[in-house]
């Protein structure tokens, strides 16, 4: 059989979780990390990163709304979806994930969002004619009260949901990785590191996507890009970085040294099936790579323009070595018989409804999502100031 | 009051949670079935509905009280534990009307494989042939009686 190397039980050739399953987690991870930066402005007053602060919520809001999707697709009656939330089981992780998906969408992400541009969306409706008019004037939910103490108000709640958001964001994330921590028939996924790893990789990539985003609309725009608040940002990727790294090393060197009955065939897998994914893009160039440069920048001092390169680039390099990531969990998790006994092969198809060109567009809708989100709440910290000022 | 005035825009904010609660709430009186829950996380009418299933398997007390012939021959070898059904597919429609309904004939060739296939899962002790091999693709018949492999037909295995 072609792709099977040595013995594989029937239901094992063909693998079950396909590349959306992959961008599940990669997506979900995007929102926490984006919330978790955002939460830093707020929550912790570092007045640096405050020019990300709404691109990240928005960002956050984007990817969040995309996060069931990949499900959605891999379902075989999606329209039965709905019935997690009507009939949900208490034993069901993925029927308590969707209640967690839904506060974190409306009591946090999207209230928070409200109220931060709770002034603009205002000014807006005032401002604005026509069809945009209406849509402001509906999200205003009919009241146009922006006076002092109502400002002061909509700061404390909203100081007060962030903290809120922040646990709320562990959960939401800790959630996908205990959905795959807790499969106790599967070695390579039954760990209870995974939601840990898990939250600590989103925050890399939600920190990382959020800085990559920044830097690029700012070019595109033409503006100057804020070097106090990338250094920043960079400087908390660099950190979270460490600790995500050090706790997936854990896990390693805790497998190595337990080394149980699945060890020998694991470690085989990860030297043939995985090198590539796993060695090669993970570990080398998605965080040794940024580690080193981020690792030069906080102890060289570097020019301008060679850490905005730097950081691009170990930006870039860091989501594409944290969706290898989710891409080792996910398909590695499948590519071994329970036999310990052979492998099968992940072939990915291309025009199907789980195929690469799905995978793709699901992976830029996000992206166009933020787009419109940007156009309809600017999140430039040069526009907050003009209304603000007008406002005034 | 007016802290409730300058806070007015949150209880809207909170009517919408409401408003889309009750929402939700309908929708879930309409489409969650009455007898959901009943007996356990499941529709309790849909044990009725099984039940009310007509059946499709006779059962081997049912093939034996007239096949005696083949319970004789099946008893003493190694399908003696081997349902009827289990090869000849649900047949009760022919207990019920034999003349009228027949079943089909088996090809062995097929058959048998799908229990006696080599495959590495299998305890070792298990039966197991490569067909290929085995036969060239000769129906098992051939050589054996499947009501008691172990016997010989035809005087070669």
């Amino acid at each position: 059989m072609s792709g099977v190397e040595g013995f594989m039980y029937p239901n094992e050739i063909e693998l079950h979780w396909s590349v959306l399953i992959v961008l599940y987690p990669y997506i979900t991870g995007l929102v926490a990390g984006a919330f978790i930066l955002a939460s830093l402005e707020r929550v912790f007053n570092v007045e640096a990163v405050k020019p990300t602060y709404r691109l990240a919520l928005l960002t956050a809001l984007s990817f969040l709304l995309v996060a069931p999707l990949p499900l959605q697709l891999h379902l075989g009656h999606p329209e039965r979806s709905p019935e997690m939330y009507f009939t949900p089981h208490s034993t069901s992780a993925m029927a308590m994930f969707g209640y967690v998906y839904l506060w974190y969408l409306m009591a946090v992400l999207v209230f928070e969002i409200w109220l931060d541009y709770r002034r603009d969306i205002v000014l807006l409706s005032q401002k604005t004619k026509g069809m945009t008019r209406w849509i402001y004037t509906i999200m205003t939910l009919g009241s146009s009260n922006i006076s002092k103490r109502s400002l002061h108000i909509d700061e404390r709640v909203g100081w007060v949901v962030t903290l809120v958001g922040i646990p709320s964001a562990f959960l939401l994330h800790g959630y996908v990785g205990f959905i795959f921590g807790s499969i106790k028939a599967n070695p390579w996924w039954s760990s209870p590191l995974m939601p840990v790893v898990f939250i600590f990789s989103a925050m890399v990539s939600g920190i990382a996507g959020v800085m990559v985003i920044y830097m690029a609309t700012t070019k595109l725009r033409g503006r100057k890009i804020d070097m106090r608040c990338v250094d920043t940002i960079a400087m908390y990727l660099f950190y979270t970085f460490i600790i995500d790294f050090s706790l997936e090393m854990l896990d390693l060197i805790h497998r190595i040294y337990e080394a149980d009955e699945s060890f020998r065939s694991l470690d085989f897998m990860v030297h043939s099936k995985l090198f590539f994914s796993q060695i090669v893009l993970q570990i080398g160039l998605g965080t040794l790579v940024p580690l080193i440069l981020l690792g030069l920048t906080q102890v060289a001092k570097l020019p301008e323009l060679a850490r905005k390169r730097i950081y691009s680039f170990a930006g870039a390099l860091t989501l594409i070595g944290i969706f290898a990531m989710r891409w080792n969990v996910v398909i590695g998790g499948q590519l071994f018989s329970k036999s310990f006994l052979g492998y099968t092969t992940y072939k990915m198809s291309l025009v199907t409804k789980e195929g690469l060109i799905v995978a793709v567009g699901l992976t830029l809708l996000p992206l166009g999502i933020l787009w419109v989100l940007v156009k309809l709440l600017p999140p430039w910290p040069e526009d907050h100031a003009t209304q603000g000022a007008a406002a005034d | 009051m007016s802290v409730f005035k300058d806070a007015g825009h949150l209880f809207r904010f909170a009517g919408l949670f409401v408003l889309a609660f009750i929402v939700f709430w309908a929708i879930r009186g309409y489409v969650v079935p009455k007898s959901f829950g009943q007996y356990g996380h499941y529709r309790g009418n849909a044990i009725g509905e099984i039940a009310a299933r007509s059946v499709h398997f006779a059962g081997h007390d049912t093939c034996e009280t007239c096949h005696t012939d083949v319970l004789d021959v099946k008893k003493n070898g190694k399908h003696a534990h081997v349902n009827c059904e289990a090869c000849h597919g649900a047949l009760a429609k022919h207990a019920d009307d034999p003349a009228s309904v027949t079943p089909p004939k088996l090809d062995t060739a097929v058959l048998c494989v799908r229990c006696h296939a080599t495959t590495a899962a299998k305890p070792k002790g298990f039966p197991q042939v490569s067909a290929e091999e085995h036969s060239t693709g000769l129906p098992c018949e051939t050589c054996h009686q499947p009501h008691s492999p172990a016997m010989v037909a035809g005087g070669a295995k």
